[in-house]
């Protein structure tokens, strides 16, 4: 995989150019934003659940090793087989070896965000394993060869016209279809013959229960459900983080879940898992793949409390306008500039810059993760870890530089205005000065405020005496 | 009380006029202010970079400017918000927190501490829309925000809406960010300038003639925007119509 850090600014670019994807793009979110808002409205006591919600998640991931023990007692109780995964290859391996065990070759799966991050779908491919997703979104974006560009919403960035098509190639349905409806009863028909002959099911899993040895999953359309029981054969992969201790803590979760992400009052299944069904069996895989070195930056460790809602995407105004694939990431939007840097710091150096740093993720998440003092934090620690461009490193060198030198200082304002006066047009808007691409200069002044001050007032006050020549 | 005037990098050299409105405002209102001749910047585009190190020269030379003060006071939300909050370059004496402590952006100084009931020179017959920058409505909380589900306050609408003929334009998205961001703008300029036109163009459908804001960069960022785009909508800093601007 190239270390190569990601372009954002000119994948950004990119996406705007293409108006009528922009703007549906940007509508799209901003109305699951404006149906967030609507059921915070209605909930008296959503600030209470937020802070409840935090408060929950900050002390399970201050005992993290006992919670998972705990967790995985009850789990083998319950006659669940528990497997640890300290990364994405060993993730892989477990997987390939219980599907081996059962001579399973057809996989189905229901989103799964950390299957991504482990890049398991090439890998079971290699072992003679086809991976199919059954989510409309995640399928979509498994046809297109493309990682899903939104937590919640996978292939939000595509207009129906575009799944039209997609479909036209692979399911042979007609190219010009319009109609959402008929797009996903085209899905269905295609998905269900697979589901009904799959060896075995995957899912994720929105939380993991250490009291009852349990796990939640929450989804829209159920294919979680068909995934995990149609086949006797379940294999659950989970985020070692997705712990909560008791299930009397479900219900903070459950009621801030679903209106934090799409604004609805509830996700349509929530399915508790508590051990295999008859004849079948149930593995769960507890990935760590970075997560507990991530608990250990102080700065950064509360980002492990993200229930993966959302909210922080749809509110945040640069990722409706760039777009998910521009982070070029499995975690994309606030969310995953800060944690993409914790998978590779190289390569994900841009991501802490793609925000303007306005807050509105901070005020939307619904377990308070302080996204934009931690996107401000890594900007620190990235330029600490030599992972700044050179050049922008010198100008912000010169800069700092320059801010504690007065005279000097005048001297180059001095100059600015000159050049925005005098300079011509095309040397002010060539590709050197990017504030001009878009946008027009401000525009030239006569006097500083410096110069207009040494002028007005300081002649009223008592000068500073002279030397009075008798 | 005597107040410290800092007025930032690009008030000073793209908008003087705004610097002078807060000057004379706070003159009119009976205020003992000076402005350090000596200043330059606050240390923010190089703290808000993560070239943390480098704000120091500028975080000294501020102290150095402002510590005899009772009160500073600048028309600007960010840097303010940069003072207040992120101002941690170089060590933390007495002098730098008592610095820190003291400062304020010019409507929460009004509002709060001078506590200015009404503005008898100033007329605007004009609609205006509010822009509130994210450093004055997240940071410092001059206003509710939408995100909180919080009851509606607005400081900088509690002054203007003393001024005489004054009218208001809402947005559809009052409290979205402008796009400006400090190197944000030039780094990401694609976006940066997306938002921006945004912006303006919601205030414009709203019927806003003038954009108004406590923070003459996000204005540099939307008149820039503006401008290229062809939406006829003016700016005007806040201090200005408080001060009782030329119509
Ligand atoms: S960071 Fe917060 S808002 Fe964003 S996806 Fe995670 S829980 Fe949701």
């Amino acid at each position: 995989m190239s270390n190569k850090p990601v372009n954002h600014a000119k994948a950004a670019e990119h996406f705007l150019e293409d108006a009528p994807h922009l703007q549906f793009h940007d509508e799209r979110l901003w109305d699951m934003r404006q149906k967030r808002d609507a059921q915070m409205h209605i909930l008296p006591e959503w600030q209470e659940l937020r802070e409840e919600a935090s408060r929950i998640k900050e002390h399970t991931l201050s005992r993290l090793p006992e919670y998972l023990e705990q967790f995985e007692t009850n789990a083998k109780k319950n006659g669940i087989h528990v497997h640890w995964a300290r990364d994405g290859a060993e993730h892989n391996r477990i997987v390939g070896e219980i599907l081996k065990a059962h001579n399973a070759r057809n996989l189905i799966k229901s989103k799964s965000m950390v299957t991504e991050e482990c890049d398991m779908r090439p890998y079971l491919a290699k072992q003679g394993v086809t991976v199919t997703e059954t989510d409309l979104g995640e399928r979509i974006q498994q046809l297109d060869d493309q990682l899903p560009s939104h937590i919640v919403v996978p292939a939000v960035h595509k207009l129906t016209a575009d799944v039209a098509k997609i479909f036209a190639k692979d399911y042979h349905t007609d190219p010009n279809i319009r109609d959402p409806h008929l797009l996903a009863e085209a899905q269905r028909q295609a998905a269900r013959p697979v589901i009904l002959h799959a060896d075995a099911g995957m899912t994720g899993g929105n939380f993991v229960v250490a009291e009852t040895g349990t796990f939640v999953v929450c989804t829209n359309e159920g294919n979680a459900d068909l995934s995990a029981t149609v086949p006797n054969l379940h294999i659950a992969t989970i985020g070692i983080e997705r712990l909560v201790p008791r299930m009397a803590d479900m219900g903070v979760f459950i009621r801030l879940l679903s209106r934090s992400a799409l604004g609805s009052p509830i996700t349509q299944y929530t399915t508790h898992f508590r051990g295999p069904q008859k004849g079948g069996e149930m593995h769960v895989v507890l990935v760590d793949n970075g997560r507990s070195a991530r608990l250990g930056m102080e700065d950064f460790w509360t980002s492990l409390k993200c229930i993966r809602c959302g909210a922080c995407m749809n509110t945040c105004p640069v990722y409706r306008r760039s777009g998910g694939l521009s982070y070029g990431a499995v975690y994309s939007g606030p969310i995953g500039a800060i944690i993409d840097p914790t998978f590779n710091e190289r390569k994900y150096s841009t991501l802490p810059y793609a925000s303007t740093l306005n807050g509105s993720c901070t005020n939307v998440c619904p377990v308070k993760i302080n996204i934009h003092e931690q996107l401000y934090k890594w900007r620190r620690v990235l330029v600490q870890h030599h992972e700044m461009p050179f050049v922008k490193r010198e100008i912000m060198h010169m800069a700092g530089k320059l801010m504690g030198q007065p005279k000097m200082y005048r001297a180059a304002i001095k100059a600015t205005e000159v050049s925005l006066s005098t300079m011509p047009r095309f040397v002010l808007y060539n590709w050197l000065n990017p504030w001009g691409k878009h946008r027009e200069n401000p525009h030239p002044v006569k006097q500083t405020f410096n110069d207009w001050y040494r002028k007005n007032r300081e002649t009223a006050k008592p000068a500073a005496a002279p030397e009075t020549k008798k | 009380m005597k107040i410290g005037l800092f007025i930032p990098c690009y008030i000073d050299a793209f908008y003087p006029d705004a610097g002078i409105a807060t000057l004379e405002l706070l003159e009119k209102l009976g205020q003992d202010v000076e402005y350090p001749l000596d200043q330059t910047c606050c240390g923010q585009p190089m703290g808000n970079s993560g070239c943390n190190s480098d704000a120091a020269a500028a975080e000294a030379l501020f102290v150095r400017n402002f510590a005899k003060y009772d009160k500073i006071v600048m028309p600007s939300g960010s840097c303010t918000h940069h003072v207040r909050d992120n101002f941690d370059a170089i060590p933390q004496t007495d002098e730098v927190r008592h610095v820190r402590e003291n400062t304020y952006e010019l409507v929460e100084f009004l509002h709060d501490i001078l506590k200015v009931d009404a503005f008898p020179w100033a007329e605007f017959n004009h609609t205006v829309g509010l822009h509130n920058s994210c450093g004055t409505l997240r940071a410092l909380r001059t206003a509710s925000m939408s995100e909180l589900g919080e009851k509606p306050f607005s400081k900088p609408m509690d002054l203007l809406s003393k001024v005489k003929g004054i009218r208001f334009a809402t947005p559809r998205r009052p409290d979205e960010c402008c796009g400006f961001g400090g190197t944000f703008s030039v780094t990401e300029e694609a976006v940066s300038a997306r938002m921006g036109v945004d912006k303006v163009r919601d205030h414009h459908q709203a019927g806003a003639e003038y954009i108004v804001s406590a923070d003459s960069s996000c204005i540099m960022h939307q008149q820039g925007c503006a401008e290229r785009a062809g939406v006829p909508i003016r700016f005007i800093h806040i201090a200005q119509i408080l001060n009782g601007a030329a119509q």
